[in-house]
């Protein structure tokens, strides 16, 4: 071997021991999520941009492509704008804001951080509620001329309604008020006051210049007044919450592993706590008590497993489990409830609405769910509680919420992975809203079902017929009563029970308190539902005549009533000829503008996608449109047959 | 006195999350699949996603998009993979495109990416009605990327909304699509160059050797070195082959992928190349460097 090779091998092999030692340096440190919120133009992204270049993070091509965008689109002259190494949109590089949460990663000798950038305009919030649902400390910006803002309120409730409770008051651009001691310490004590109500363990207020670098990195000469640390000192240093080995153990399972007969494993990550083989769990919905056999990993098993971990867990015996459950410790079991209280953060254009039936999902489990009471809303600035009707955009609210099933949680205060769910709307799949539960509603766990002994079925057969509901849905003055009404005379011909339940004359009655807007709409539906419901426990056919314009509140009265029980008939009129007909001269008086909220004028009409029966009436008669319902009813079973052709009334 | 767990290190926080991922997409859809590139980040995937179902097999298919255009030594790897884990692996190819001849030299490399990978993608997509596939992006390597979900949904054009994407709270996502949509997962969103190849050494994860520093024959063209793999490259007037010791940051189709003159022949050399150097490792590639904003564009019509 020559001289010079031997010296480059062994260069090369200091080399490996150095990046040997450099990884496992890597491996030791710890991790840091925070995100930066606050106000449109506060400095959030220039912010970031400034720590990525700052701890030299920023390769070259990069910055040559930053200085070439900061000519382009910078706001800050021939100064490079660091704020556009974040805004990677183009629809955020040409309007100068960030509307979506954008994530980066950079590391220093002591810790590694993934940072959110989040977006400061409110319509975006909910940007920036995903950005801190994943984090553990919020740097809040705030440009130190303008103060505390409402954005700088809204952020701050929204980090601690997210369980985030360390807090860097970043108050910026300070020198653009020349330093000032004074401002920054109004600003401190103004955010102070209000932040005591939020609960946050920490506040570290800095003052900074992200643009130009004073305490950002390190100290900085022009805030000689200011003895606390730099933003990266400080960050660096805040104590992060260690994993608790003494909460109690939770493993909600994601996904049931069953190769071949011989193995059968349970796959989920541990919410909480710690597990070893030869540990007695609990199946939480169902009580059932094993033992951990194995916790099975392609590593081979593990004597221990605790929280953040992804294994799979192997049971003594062959109890039933399947996603959504979940194993716990037998001494300290979650909550199964079907009804709770939750704080709502909404998400949606479309308003929350109480009584529409929207989909729940945890971390596994997914049912449908309603919102039975809105109990107030939390006005962002005041934090006071208002009442409400619904909940807007970016709105907070308390609630109440029942599902069809029961599910297993823990209230989010103690549990931030098994107390949190998303709402998802169950027609176009957006998901509408994020939630923290509070805690189980006793009514759910004491107030059991009478059992009665006499049963709808035996109430039924007394009739001699099956009960069931028929759904007259369309737009008003489509002819829906007229038919239901011609039907039920023919049944009760054939001496079948029956009764109807007419949209006009319920509103004079049970529903009187409601008008037409899009939430008394829905509760209108709900309670018709549920007498229909309970008719059809009477043993009753039950003709509803109802306009009832929306497919979610269709949907969620079928889902009431059981399997064939609910039929829905889609009484299709066209608007012209119904306006043409307008037999309360309804139409007239929407059309000028004197009636609000009107069906097909004012209020959409969600046509049926699936009806049991589409019945056209344009130029048939309501003898002939009774028929095909009596027909629909023959064919399910519901009357048994008879000759069509003999039929006159 | 409160008695702590062992803290989880950085990579084994990441490497539960990943798995997370892959069982709940597992769990929740009626038809995924893994869209394996064949890159260091696909071999990690191909890692997390063999420990996420251990004892079993990964239950969904890996998909090859095959631009024609690959590096040799990448298909000789992928075939080696698929037998050595016994994974099930489909490999689609854009059939008019080569129909039409499509090269990435005689119509440039927008034109052959849009074709032979966008164009191939969704044929591969539509054909098999998949509705989530895998993808082993990361949000450190461009601006666009760092913006996106893990659950990243696509209509039934499978194209990207950057505007309008669903919250992703917690760990909870919304995994729901109606027919014709889907979502593309990235399990290693949150991590790091440095974090994939740290967890290619501490795992001892096989890569493509072209990773690694190497005596090949290169071609100096547009300021990048381009390794002629086969003789569909024509040198152009002025052009020289030469022996170069060169290794790849990034895998793609060859004409289009960059090479850098490295010593680097170890994992750890590599390292500690990457530790020093100054420019980003998407550089290599031609596609980002055709328009500004064009990772975002090329996403919005249903690239990776």
């Amino acid at each position: 071997m020559s001289k010079l090779a031997h010296i480059e091998t062994s260069v090369a092999q200091s080399a490996a021991e150095e990046i040997s030692a450099y990884m496992a340096e890597q491996e030791k440190k710890s991790l840091l999520r925070f995100l930066t919120c606050g106000s449109v133009d506060d400095g959030k992204s220039t912010l970031i941009g400034r720590l990525l270049y700052d701890t030299k993070l920023i390769f070259e091509d990069q910055l040559a492509a930053l200085q070439n965008d900061s000519r382009k689109h910078g706001t800050n002259g021939e100064d490079i704008d660091f704020a556009l190494l974040v805004d990677g949109l183009e629809a955020e590089r040409e309007q100068g804001i960030t509307i979506d949460v954008a994530y980066r990663f950079f590391s220093t000798p002591k810790r590694k951080f993934i940072v959110a950038d989040t977006p400061g305009h409110e319509q975006y919030t909910r940007n920036m509620a995903t950005g801190a649902s994943t984090a553990d400390l919020a740097i809040v910006l705030v440009d130190a001329r303008q103060g505390i803002l409402r954005q700088t309120r809204r952020h701050s409730f929204i980090a601690s309604l997210l369980g985030i409770r360390n807090i860097v008051l970043a108050v910026n651009k300070i020198d653009l008020i020349d330093y000032s001691q004074d401002v920054f310490e109004t600003i401190v004590k103004q955010y102070q006051e209000f932040a005591s109500e939020l609960g946050f363990k920490t506040i570290q207020a800095i003052p900074l210049s992200a643009r130009f670098g004073d305490n950002v990195i390190g100290p900085s000469e022009n805030l000689g007044w200011y003895e606390g640390p730099s933003l990266l000192q400080h960050l660096e240093n805040v104590a992060l919450d260690d994993a608790d080995a003494t909460r109690p153990f939770r493993f909600p399972v994601q996904f049931v592993n069953r190769p071949n007969l011989d193995f059968r494993g349970f796959s989920g990550t541990i919410a909480s706590g710690t597990v070893s083989p030869g540990d007695e769990v609990v199946v939480a919905k169902s009580g059932k008590v094993s033992r951990v056999k194995r916790i099975a990993t392609w590593d081979g098993d593990l004597d221990q497993a605790g929280e953040g971990q992804a294994v799979t867990i192997v049971l003594e015996d062959e109890v039933e489990v399947s996603r959504g459950n979940m194993l716990v410790s037998p001494d300290n079991r979650p909550e199964v409830a079907d009804q709770f209280a939750a704080h709502l953060v909404w998400f949606s254009e479309a308003p929350l609405i109480p009584g529409r039936s929207y989909i729940l999902r945890t971390e596994t489990d997914q049912v449908t769910a309603t919102i039975t009471d809105l109990k107030y809303r939390v006005d962002i600035n005041s934090f006071a509680q208002e009442a409400a009707k619904s909940l807007d955009l970016n709105e907070v609210g308390v609630v109440n919420i029942s599902t069809q099933e029961a599910i297993a949680f823990d209230g989010y205060k103690s549990n931030r992975s098994t107390g949190s769910f998303i709402l998802i709307d169950r027609l176009t799949n957006a998901t509408v809203g994020a939630g923290m539960i509070d805690f189980a509603l006793r009514r759910a766990s004491n107030v059991h079902w009478q059992a009665l002994d006499v049963d709808k079925a035996s109430r039924a057969n007394q009739k001699d017929q099956k009960p069931a509901v028929v759904w007259f849905t369309g737009l008003s003055g489509s002819g829906k009563s007229t038919v239901a009404n011609l039907v039920e005379k023919r049944l009760a011909a054939l001496g079948k029970h029956t009764y109807i339940l007419d949209g006009d004359n319920v509103r004079h009655g049970l529903n009187r308190d409601l008008g037409f807007t899009e939430e008394d709409r829905v509760e209108n539906i709900r309670r018709v539902g549920e007498v229909a419901k309970l008719m059809v426990d009477a043993g009753l056919i039950v003709l509803v005549s109802f306009i009832s314009p929306f497919v979610a509140e269709r949907r969620m009265v079928r889902e009431l009533l059981g399997d064939g029980e609910f039929m829905e008939v889609y009484v299709d009129t066209p608007f012209e000829e119904c306006a043409r007909r307008d037999p309360k001269g309804l139409y007239a008086k929407a059309l000028r503008g004197e009636i609000k909220n009107f069906t097909g004028v004012d209020s959409p009409y969600e046509v049926p996608e699936n009806p049991e029966l589409h019945l056209k009436t344009v130029g048939r008669t309501t003898e002939e449109l009774a028929s095909e319902v009596e027909k629909l009813l023959t064919d399910r079973g519901i009357i048994f047959n008879f000759d069509h052709s003999s039929w006159s009334i | 006195m409160t008695f702590m767990t062992k803290n989880l290190t950085h990579l084994q926080r990441l490497e539960a999350e990943a798995i997370h991922i892959f069982r709940e997409v597992a769990a929740t859809f009626a038809n995924p699949v893994m869209m394996y590139s064949i890159g260091k980040d696909s071999s990690v995937m191909l890692h997390l996603a063999m420990k996420a179902f251990y004892p079993a097999k990964p239950p969904f298919p890996f998909l090859h998009v095959d631009s024609t255009w690959k590096f040799k030594e990448m298909i000789a790897f992928r075939d080696s993979e698929a037998d050595r884990l016994g994974f099930d692996l489909r490999v689609h190819s854009n059939q008019e495109g080569i129909e039409q001849g499509i090269s990435p030299f005689v119509h440039g490399s927008n034109t052959h990416t849009h074709i032979m990978k966008t164009v191939a993608l969704r044929q591969a997509l539509d054909k098999y009605g998949f509705d989530a596939a895998f993808g082993g992006a990361r949000r450190d390597e461009e601006k666009a990327r760092a913006k996106e979900r893990i659950f990243s949904f696509r209509n039934a054009q499978h194209s990207w909304d950057p505007k309008n994407q669903r919250p992703e709270m917690w760990k909870i996502y919304n995994t729901r699509v109606a027919k014709g949509e889907s979502i593309r997962v990235f399990p290693i969103s949150n991590w790091t160059e440095l974090d994939v190849w740290q967890y290619i050494m501490q795992e001892n994860i096989p890569i493509v050797p072209l990773y690694f520093a190497a005596k090949r024959p290169v071609v100096e063209r547009d300021g990048m070195l381009i390794m002629r793999d086969d003789e569909r490259m024509q040198l152009l007037p002025g052009e020289v082959l030469q022996e170069k010791m060169v290794r790849f940051r990034t895998l793609g189709c060859y004409p289009l992928t960059g090479a850098v003159e490295s010593e680097a022949a170890t994992l750890p050399e590599i390292v500690s190349e990457m530790l020093i150097s100054r420019t980003s490792e998407r550089q290599g590639r031609m596609i980002d460097r055709d328009e500004a904003g064009s990772m975002e564009k090329k996403k919005r019509e249903g690239y990776f």
